[in-house]
């Protein structure tokens, strides 16, 4: 199950999963079960019922606080998306007649093994998500999280109205644009500017490849689904399983793609924390020079000063931790890389062998048979 | 053997059969006798000892055929005036005789009082006359071989053609070439001819065995072809006859060989002696001239052990449309009689003009080299079929040098048109025609034919986008392993990097494995689905055939009827003047019916027989391709396996 982000457990203190979730229409509901030794907490186990969108304010919170800003903040789970599958199986339901029986059983089969994946997935990113927050030392101590965490009841978190929802729109707009500008400004500490650098193009560059992984995978799953077809039908002449090439499909989305989307958003939510340090960077330049204004008319300058300090301290601290982040996002990617490439490449060979033994048995039937 | 031997007379009673019964066995002796002239030859027909099943075809045409042409002409005298009718059947007849008298020697050979051991002697003569007998039968033409006018034999002028032959063949024979007449003594060669030379004469009267023309030609020229057949491929050869058989059936109204189909396993059986030694490669393909009226021509190289090529090896140079004449010759002489005539690929407009016009197009690569394999397919299926492999215009395809152009080939030219509108009429009749199916074997046979067509249609339009979705992953493979290499090239941990790198590496690899897969998908299991779709037309083609012919039987019979009461209408009005032509019409359609029965029951059995080669044949070529087409699927699996066990270590030395 931790396949994206290895060893953050290791710290036994607070340990979450997620060993349960049920469906519901639209709503998926997650059983979070948290076990901890800390004492901040009134019981060392419990479990809490939580839903997508109690994930997504927990997010929120993190995001608004004012002492994160130094720190990657964990990028929240994307919504879960049952619509694919569900669309699917309406299709096939709509054309069972045109199909055999066999098809459609397998058809069948294949969309639920897909649906299953898709909502382990989902699964998944939510936990990893507690994860992350659980071994980060800061953010395993706020309190948010431990409500989310321990309070029992329905969190009752109001859904973001369309006002808000098109604010954050906004607000993202002009964030963007922001980072424009602010993008040119070089930078005086040359590690953030490396690291600048390597973010915007490593997040292109991901960005792409996640697209491109998008595609082979679905395009994978299209011969896949092929097979399917040929198979029922070749089936009066044969009778060979081919469905695992369909297997191949959904396990390569889940190991690569997986990976490189969530590493997309996690390096979306290292350039946040660039692009706040770069903010905190202006306002601090801002206010020297509003100091040099203010000792030029000699007017105000105790408070200017006072500011400038301020977005010195700012500036300082979000720095710091930013590179103790940053250091750490980066031995956390490569170790998460690794990871999910050994496991991919066992998992081609693997299939690649079923295959082989598919593809012998099913021409020792032809020899037997014929 | 044994599917020769088997080949009884039918259980199948036909009504004409039985009153004949008692004639044949009559007069199966006597005109043996009397057509023998010694009589040599009737001992020889009847000859029990003889142990090689090859007698027996030769026996049918022995005792079936003179039985024949005895009776009708002896009862009917030579008065009948539809002389013409009769022509070209009656040549076929006594080429047929000729050939199987060439063939089996060994029922020349024992009358001459030698014994067995001897006839294995003049086996071996055989052998090494073939040749000469290949090139008396084989160069001239049959115009040569009947030119000569034998006056003698017969009163009727405008029935020239065989009266003549008989004696042209024997004559050119003794005068021409050694080799007959070493393999027949001088006596015993003259039996024959002049059994052949008395039969025709005789048969001049027989109208009731009359066929339509066209179809005569067709049966003289197979079985003349025959005997281009070696005789020490004992088994070629039995197979090659047995096209003649139908003819010689249709020739004798007793029509005792085999009216009624063979039993499956008989079939089947017979299907297991065609191996041919014969390889076609269509190899080569170049395109000539320029512009709009350059074409495509292509290497069809032959290699064969049969003695009825010139060599064992030889080389032409075919254009597409060479290919389309091809077929047209073959379906014109062959579709009717109830044979599947294999189909070329189709034309493709599109497709040959951007080869026409793309220089190094790697679409109009794979378009030629699609159809160089479609063509080399359709070949290799024209000469697997053993009656068509005898037609001398497949030889002539194979052989000759310079082929006349072939005409009418073009679909957009007038002859297309044409074709059109033939094929549009013939579908609207086809679904006029309401048959009442007396054979359940056809009428499940059909059935299972076109659930099949649909099915495979089915098959290949999913393998279709099957192919499409390969390519398509094959593509986007490549571009995600541009994407990774990018990525690796940018990542800062070097490992990372390199491991980035070599990811991109094995997707680069996977891709052209999924390419290849896409090829193989396409050229193993796509083209072989399209292969087989069009066979499957031409399998409807002679269901069709069938059809017609049951067609015409219909109208000839509901003819008669009208004729019956014409003369019943006479009959009561008392109009004796009239009523002598309608009889004489109703003897004549009443003949054309029984013809249009017997043209019947000769398509359903090819028909038959045919649509049960095609059947194995399926089998076989599915069973082929499949395995084929795993085996491709199993090579690129393991070529997975292998590319991701080397990227294994990479992954796992990222530190």
């Amino acid at each position: 199950m931790r396949s994206v982000s290895v060893d953050l457990n290791n710290d036994s203190s607070l340990l979450i999963d997620i060993p349960d979730a049920l469906c519901e229409r639209d709503k998926v509901k997650f059983t979070v079960h948290t076990k901890t030794t800390l004492n901040s907490f009134q019981k060392p186990e419990f479990s809490v019922p939580r839903q997508h969108e109690d994930f997504i304010w927990l997010h929120d919170t993190l995001v608004e606080t004012e002492e994160y800003a130094g720190l990657i903040i964990p990028p929240a789970p994307p919504k879960p998306d049952f619509e694919g599958p569900r669309e699917k199986m309406h299709k096939l339901g709509e054309g069972e007649s045109t199909m055999t029986k066999e098809e459609y059983a397998k058809m069948k089969q294949e969309l639920e093994a897909e649906y299953l994946a898709v909502f382990k997935k989902t699964v998944q990113v939510h936990e990893i998500f507690l994860q992350r927050l659980s071994s980060h030392p800061v953010f395993s101590k706020d309190r948010n999280f431990q409500i989310f965490l321990e309070y029992d009841q329905d969190l009752s978190v109001r859904r973001k109205n369309a006002k808000e929802f098109f604010g954050g729109f906004f607000k993202n707009m002009v964030k963007s644009a922001d980072e424009v500008l602010i993008s040119g400004i070089k930078d005086v500490d040359e590690f953030f500017e490396q690291e600048k650098t390597f973010l915007l193009d490593y997040f292109s560059k991901i960005k792409d490849a996640t697209a491109k992984a998008e595609k082979m995978t679905r395009s994978h799953k299209n011969v896949a689904d092929d097979y399917i077809h040929i198979s029922a039908t070749v089936i009066l002449h044969t009778g060979v399983p081919r469905k695992v090439e369909g297997r191949v499909a959904s396990d390569q989305e889940l190991k690569l793609t997986e990976l490189l989307r969530y590493y997309m958003r996690d390096i979306q939510a290292a350039k946040d924390l660039l692009y706040r340090r770069a903010r905190a960077l202006a306002d601090y330049e801002n206010s020297n020079k509003a100091l040099d204004k203010a000792r030029l008319k000699s007017k105000d300058i105790p408070q200017a000063e006072e500011n400038q300090r301020q977005c010195l301290q700012k500036f300082d601290k979000l720095s710091e931790s930013g590179k103790q982040e940053l250091t750490s996002f980066k031995g956390r990617r490569v170790v998460a890389f690794r990871k999910n490439l050994i496991e991919m490449a066992e998992l081609e060979i693997k299939h690649a062998k079923v295959r082989i033994k598919s593809a012998v048995c099913s021409e020792h039937n032809l020899f037997t048979h014929n | 053997m044994a599917a020769s031997s088997e080949r009884s007379p039918p259980p199948f009673p036909e009504s004409e059969e039985q009153e004949l019964e008692p004639d044949l066995e009559d007069e199966d002796s006597d005109e043996g006798a009397d057509i023998f002239t010694g009589g040599m030859l009737s001992d020889v027909v009847m000859d029990p000892p003889l142990p090689t099943s090859a007698s027996e075809p030769a026996k049918d045409i022995f005792s079936d055929a003179p039985a024949d042409s005895f009776n009708d002409p002896l009862n009917k005298t030579s008065a009948e005036p539809e002389k013409t009718e009769s022509t070209g059947l009656s040549k076929a007849q006594v080429v047929s005789l000729v050939d199987k008298a060439a063939d089996d020697e060994d029922l020349f050979s024992d009358p001459l009082g030698e014994s067995e051991d001897v006839s294995a002697e003049v086996h071996k003569a055989s052998q090494n006359d073939v040749v000469s007998k290949a090139d008396l039968f084989g160069d001239d033409d049959e115009e040569d071989l009947f030119k000569e006018p034998l006056g003698a034999v017969t009163k009727k002028p405008q029935v020239p053609l065989f009266t003549e032959e008989p004696n042209d063949i024997f004559t050119e024979a003794k005068a021409g070439s050694k080799a007959p007449s070493d393999l027949f003594t001088e006596e015993t060669f003259t039996a024959p001819s002049a059994a052949a030379a008395a039969k025709p004469s005789v048969n001049t009267g027989s109208k009731t065995n009359g066929l339509h023309s066209d179809e005569e030609d067709l049966f003289a020229e197979a079985t003349v072809e025959l005997s281009l057949d070696s005789p020490h491929n004992d088994k070629r050869k039995r197979e090659a006859a047995k096209p003649s058989v139908p003819a010689s059936t249709l020739s004798s109204s007793a029509s005792t060989s085999k009216p009624q189909p063979k039993t499956l396993e008989e079939l089947e059986e017979e299907e297991n002696e065609d191996k041919f030694d014969l390889n076609i490669s269509v190899t080569n393909p170049e395109k000539v001239g320029d512009g709009m009226n350059a074409y495509m021509a292509y290497k069809v190289s032959t290699q064969t052990t049969l003695s009825m090529f010139r060599s064992k090896q030889f080389v032409v140079r075919r254009r597409f449309s060479d290919f389309l004449g091809l077929y047209e010759k073959l379906s014109e002489k062959h579709a009717q009689n109830g044979y599947i005539v294999p189909p070329p690929p189709e034309k493709s407009i599109l497709g040959m003009t951007k080869v026409k016009v793309g220089k190094e197009d790697p679409s109009s690569a794979e378009f030629v080299e699609r159809r160089r394999a479609a063509l080399e397919r359709y070949l290799q299926r024209v000469v697997c079929h053993p009656s068509l492999l005898q037609d001398p215009d497949v030889r002539e395809f194979l052989e000759k040098e310079e082929l006349p152009r072939a005409v009418g080939t073009q679909a957009l030219s007038g002859a297309g048109f044409l074709k059109m509108i033939n094929k549009a009429t013939d579908a609207v009749s086809k679904m006029t025609i309401k048959m009442n199916e007396s054979d359940v074997w056809f009428e499940e046979k059909l059935q299972e034919v076109e659930s099949e067509d649909q099915q495979l249609r089915k098959l290949h339009a999913m393998v279709d986008s099957l192919v499409i979705h390969r390519k398509e992953l094959s593509m986007n493979t490549a571009m995600f392993a541009k994407s990774v290499a990018m990525l690796g090239s940018s990542e800062d941990n070097t490992a990372l990097s390199r491991a980035l790198s070599q990811l991109a590496e094995v997707e680069d690899r996977i891709e052209q494995l999924h390419q290849d897969q896409a090829s193989n998908d396409f050229f193993i299991f796509a083209e072989l689905l399209a292969d087989y779709i069009r066979l499957l037309g031409a399998v409807r083609a002679c269901f069709d055939q069938r059809m017609k012919a049951w067609q015409r039987w219909q109208d000839a019979q509901n003819m008669l009827q009208k004729k019956r009461e014409t003369e019943a209408k006479l009959l009561w009005a008392n109009k004796p003047d009239k009523l002598q032509q309608a009889k004489d019409e109703i003897v004549e359609w009443e003949a054309k019916v029984s013809q249009y029965e017997r043209d019947f029951e000769r398509v359903s059995a090819t028909v038959r027989k045919e649509v049960i080669r095609y059947e194995k044949e399926k089998t076989r070529d599915f069973k082929k391709q499949i395995i084929r087409y795993l085996e491709s699927l199993l090579q690129s699996q393991q070529q997975l396996i292998k590319y991701w066990e080397a990227f294994l270590p990479e992954a796992k030395a990222i530190a």
